[in-house]
């Protein structure tokens, strides 16, 4: 620290990384005094012209309001009020254009100006010293002070801290290039701005005030070390004219060698910085009760024939200022017939400096607290202004940005990650910690527009971050919800479960005085199985359920039930394998059927019509016979199930199914079959040509099979039928049947393969 | 009325890679003229050839590049940097090296080291290097074809008759490049660093090694150890030292390189001074200025960070001393280039400067010196 203060009376100053020289160009205006303007014949005052959030609107339009009178009230402390500049009758308050890069609008208030510029009631404070701190405070507060060198932060929240105050800092160095209108009010206001920094030092107790200022200011030098002869506390230090030393933190660095960490304000470093003309506003304020309605402007560039630094009044549009000062318009005939190129007809207007100031959209914009400076530059002085298309070439890694970045970033790789929109090494490139000074763009051999990429990305990643944000509280939210929603389920559960034992009690209850109600149910549900075991039962089992209808308990019902099942799935075995047999016995079968076994027996038909049409093609006449007697006892359902049956079965085989449709239809049409054969000779002899081999190999394989499975299954079938003595004797007669079958079956393969032999 | 809308800055310092390239062609124009006068006009042909060959190339490519952007195919035909690579390795070459080594190179260099990769900007390897040592290892006769310099010739080289050699391989009174290359005292001329690590490596000591024509003659114009070599580097290092005044490369580079081959040359030399090539001679012979200021200054294959910069010139001349001394190769420029270009990218990654406001605490101490304005590097 002592080493600090040291050097700081020795005036050897330190030096921050990098930094250009452009040309100054202040020599435009440094000559000529601060020119007082008539009064516009309108304001457009926005009601935010800062960092922060706009102030309440307490005015109406049609309204007369008096200079100073405030227009907005501050409910918010990151809130300062506007004021009327001078007075006159609010015509509009609607949203027009402000001072912005973005160009957008935004609502403002228009003053029609009455010329009479009369005063609101004012209190001129003739001593500051005997005022507390909180009474400067709200004053400065209510003058609607804010920063006025750059992003307007509001003044009555960096003046209104704890002690520890090391540094304060007065800006001075107006390091941008054409701007004076600092250097013209340290001239010609000294004393009100060190009268300005006295506030400020009783209100912060500072250990030091630094006013730090370019060498190019000899004159201001001068005035201010006039100024602060008999105020020690105060040092004037003068530092070398270099961009951007009007910087906070580069002013920081340069002035006290401290490097104010990334993210963090001045402030916990214990250094607060204050712009100079926001001292001159700060003792208006405070002293004159003037609150902050008028601000030196430069206006400036070659563009104007008579450049020079005037009072303007906030709000003023950017045209008066330009018509007082001579602006030439420069028509460019050849960039007007070009079509490319949009239909401009004005030079470029930038309010601010010529590196970091904004080209406004129109000249209705207004002048607000942060605007120093309107530069209209000719195109002779700043070719680079005009000329919209890029003349970026490639990054040749030449390192010249990286050499003036006063952050020392590497502009350079920024710009390679900005474009390929490498968030995650933009930042971790520090791209945050761009002060968009302009300075890599300035030297960029490449004319790369490097600030615009960073502000680009800049915006992007701020976009994120809120798209992020959302995104986490949206989670947050579904999360929750889910959460919610799986507890009001748990709860209903819950609340059923109770629901339920209630009810059971009760029942229990009642059952205590008329029978079980449990086993009530138990009963019904059993009546119920019962009766669809009823349906499904086979001949075997409808004796059983005569007598398991009666009254019995579940146990012996159940087993019941799985024996049955038993019963009838080898009886369905039987079925498929023995159509014969077992449409013998669906006489009586059919009748208790209900559709689902006729389905099943439909389907069984189908399994043993497939089966027997391997040989059915071979032996129409046989099979005919069987199906003779198949058919019979079938109803029209069953007509129309074989009619099922024998759609699948002319799937299988279109030349074979001919002979099936016939056969299985009626006993004419099986007449008929049996002469189609004849007819058919070819056919069925080339069929049978082929089926011989087939058959010749597979004959004992395919047909020997089922008929021994046949005849294992009918003894089967007859052990179950012996349980029912009625059946027995049906099913005796079935089993015989089914063996003649198989007798006969076997016979008719024996003329098969003679008829075969024949046929060929 | 409507105004101008533009981004800020809106001033710009006027800066332009083509002038910046310019430069350098300036700077490098004494090296080449001091070729001139110790060898004759063969660079200066083979210069003109590698341009034409260059510019044909560099034509074609952006042609097929910006099909739909024609006008700005002269504005990049014309930036200076194909111009600068073709007059870089016209310079490398033997001057009596046959013409198609030119064009095979100065064409390799455009269209596969430069615009294969991406055109200006993008190449990780510089061009003309890349193309020196595909020819040094591809053609390695062609490549070796070291004239001595004119004082020690016994043929006089004209102009046409270097011209008649480039394009057909003899005068025109019939002599071959064999002829050519040999010196009044009957000797196949090598370069000085050639004849060193022959004669080294015959077991002759420097000191017997230099009493050799190309190192001392009998004319005036000699310091002692390379005669004409020494020159054409003093030319470059007048050069590169204009370059570094106007700012148009980094000091760093060659700083640190010429230092540290100095410190190697030095250790080998105070060790075994029998053995070993002085200092001086390292500095003045072979690629050694005009890589120091023309070749490891290129920004595009180089490291742009200041501390980068030290770092790669650092081991630019560990490896230049490395290859002369034990390598295959009598210069190593070339290949020390070629591997600095290669690790340039990582020596980047690892010497990012630390930006303000960051790990404060790490700094030894606020107050450094503020002279220098290097108190980030210097951390």
């Amino acid at each position: 620290m002592d080493s600090i203060i040291e050097r700081i009376n020795q005036h050897k100053f330190w030096q921050f990384h990098g930094g250009i020289h452009p040309p100054e160009q202040k020599a435009l205006t440094s000559a000529k005094p601060i020119k007082q303007l008539p009064l516009p014949k309108q304001l457009i005052l926005p009601l935010q012209q800062h960092i922060g959030r706009q102030g309440d609107l307490i005015v109406n339009v049609g309204d007369k309001v008096l200079k100073g009178q405030a227009l907005t009230s501050s409910s918010n402390p990151m809130s300062v009020p506007v004021h009327a500049p001078t007075s006159g009758i609010i015509s509009a308050i609607k949203k027009s254009v402000i001072a912005h890069p973005s160009g957008l609008s935004e609502l403002c208030i228009f003053i029609d100006v009455d010329f009479e510029d009369t005063w609101r009631a004012r209190e001129i404070c003739h001593d500051f010293t005997k005022l507390s701190q909180q009474q400067i405070i709200k004053k400065i507060a209510d003058a609607g002070i804010s920063g006025m060198g750059g992003a307007g932060f509001p003044t009555h929240i960096k003046v209104n801290v704890k002690p520890d105050i090391n540094f304060l800092i007065i800006n001075a160095a107006e390091c941008e290039p054409y701007i004076t209108a600092d250097d013209l009010l340290m001239r010609e206001q000294s004393a009100a701005i060190i009268d300005g920094i006295k506030i400020l030092d009783q209100l912060l107790n500072p250990a030091f005030i630094l006013i730090g200022i370019e060498d190019n200011k000899p004159q201001a030098i001068k005035a201010l070390q006039q100024a602060t002869t008999e105020f020690e506390k105060i040092s004037v230090c003068v530092l070398p004219t270099k961009y951007p030393t009007g910087g906070e933190k580069q002013l920081i660095k340069a002035l006290t060698g401290k490097e104010v960490k990334s993210g963090a304000l001045p402030i916990h470093s214990g250094i607060v910085v204050q712009n100079v003309a926001t001292c001159f506003a700060i003792s208006d304020a405070v002293i004159h009760d003037i609150p902050l309605i008028k601000r030196v402007v430069t206006l400036t560039g070659q563009a104007l024939s008579k450049p020079q630094n005037v009072w303007a009044l906030l709000g003023t549009p950017v045209r008066y200022l330009l018509e007082q000062t001579g602006f030439v318009t420069e028509v460019d005939p050849a960039n007007s017939s070009d079509f490319t190129s949009p239909p401009v007809s004005s030079p470029p207007v930038i309010m601010g400096g010529p590196l970091m100031g904004f080209s406004i959209l129109n000249e209705s914009v207004p002048i607000v607290k942060t605007s120093n400076c309107i530069l209209a530059p000719s195109k002779e002085e700043m070719p680079s202004a005009f000329n919209n298309n890029s003349n970026e070439v490639e990054c040749i890694r030449c390192g010249q940005c990286s050499d003036v970045c006063p952050s020392q970033l590497l502009p350079q790789e920024l710009q390679w990650s900005a474009k390929a929109k490498d968030h995650q090494q933009l930042t971790k490139l520090n791209l945050f910690d761009c002060i968009d000074c302009g300075a890599c763009a300035y030297v960029c051999p490449s004319q790369i527009p490097l600030v615009q990429y960073y502000r680009v990305a800049k915006a992007e990643i701020r976009q994120q971050q809120q798209l992020d944000l959302k995104a986490e509280k949206a989670k947050a939210r579904f999360e929750a919800r889910k959460l919610r929603l799986e507890k009001e389920k748990i709860a209903r559960e819950e609340k059923h479960k109770k629901a339920a034992a209630a009810r059971k009690a009760t029942m229990n209850k009642k059952s205590a005085d008329g029978g079980t109600a449990s086993s009530a149910i138990a009963a019904a549900l059993a009546r119920v199985k019962a009766k669809k075991n009823e349906a499904e039962l086979q001949v075997a089992s409808n004796d059983d359920s005569k007598t398991e209808q009666e009254p019995q308990d579940d146990k012996s019902q159940a087993k019941a039930a799985i024996a049955r099942a038993k019963a009838k799935r080898l009886a369905k075995k039987n079925e498929a394998e023995l159509p014969v047999a077992s449409n013998d016995d669906s006489k009586v079968e059919q009748e208790p059927q209900d559709d689902k076994s006729q389905v099943k027996a439909a389907i069984a038909r189908a399994k043993a019509k497939r089966l027997a049409k391997k040989n059915e093609a071979e032996l129409p006449v046989a099979n005919n016979d069987d199906s003779k007697v198949e058919q019979e006892p079938q109803d029209d359902k069953s007509q129309v199930r074989a009619a099922n049956a024998k759609a699948k079965a002319k799937r299988q085989d279109k030349s074979q199914a001919n002979e099936l449709v016939v056969t299985s239809n009626e006993e004419k049409a099986s007449d008929k079959s049996e002469t189609s054969p004849d007819k058919d000779d070819k056919k069925a002899k080339i069929a049978a040509a082929v089926a011989k081999a087939k058959a010749k190999a597979n004959a004992k394989h395919e047909q020997a099979k089922p008929a021994q499975e046949a005849e294992a299954n009918d003894e089967q079938t007859a052990t179950k039928s012996n349980e029912v003595l009625d059946k027995k004797a049906r099913v005796a007669a079935a089993v015989a049947k089914a063996k003649a079958k198989a007798q006969a079956k076997k016979e008719q393969e024996k003329q098969l393969t003679s008829t075969n032999e024949e046929s060929t | 009325m409507a105004f101008w809308i533009a981004s800020s800055p809106h001033n710009h310092s006027q800066a332009e890679t083509s002038a910046l390239m310019r430069l350098v062609i300036y700077a490098v124009l004494p090296g080449i003229l001091a070729q001139w006068y110790f060898f004759g006009w063969g660079n200066i042909i083979h210069i003109v050839l590698a341009i034409t060959t260059a510019i044909v190339c560099e034509f074609v490519v952006l042609s097929l590049r910006s099909k739909n952007n024609k006008k700005n195919i002269s504005k990049q035909l014309f930036d200076g940097s194909a111009i600068l690579t073709a007059i870089l390795l016209g310079i490398c070459l033997p001057a009596i090296a046959p013409w198609w080594i030119t064009v095979a190179g100065a064409a390799f260099a455009i269209l596969v080291v430069k615009q294969l990769y991406g055109g200006l900007g993008n190449n990780p390897f510089n061009p003309a290097m890349a193309a020196y040592v595909m020819l040094l290892i591809s053609f390695p006769i062609q490549m070796t074809l070291w004239q001595p310099p004119l004082a020690l010739m016994t043929i006089d080289l004209s102009f046409s008759n270097t011209v008649a050699t480039i394009f057909t391989g003899f005068t025109s009174e019939g002599y071959s490049v064999e002829q050519l290359r040999t010196s009044i005292d009957g000797f196949t001329m090598a370069t000085p660093l050639d004849t060193l690590k022959t004669n080294l490596g015959l077991g002759l000591i420097v000191s017997e090694t230099i009493t050799n024509n190309i190192f001392t003659n009998n004319l005036s114009s000699g310091l002692g150890f390379a005669f004409g070599w020494e020159w054409v580097n003093i030319a470059f290092l007048s050069g590169g030292l204009v370059l570094i005044v106007k700012k148009a490369i980094a000091w760093q580079t060659p700083f640190s390189f010429l230092i540290s081959l100095f410190i190697c040359s030095f250790i080998a030399y105070s060790i075994s001074p029998d053995t070993s090539a002085s200092t001086l001679f390292h500095w003045l012979t072979g690629g050694c200025m005009l890589g120091a200021f023309f070749i490891l200054t290129d920004p595009v294959t180089g490291a742009t960070s200041t501390k980068g910069r030290l770092v790669i010139g650092a081991l630019a001349g560990l490896l230049v001393y490395l290859i002369r001394t034990f390598g295959g190769y009598p210069d190593g420029v070339a290949f020390a280039v070629l591997l600095c270009n290669m690790a340039a990218p990582l020596i980047d990654q690892y010497t990012r400067p630390r930006t303000y406001g960051h790990d404060i605490d790490k700094k030894s101490s606020p107050i450094s010196d503020s002279k220098t304005g290097k108190q980030g590097a210097s951390k």
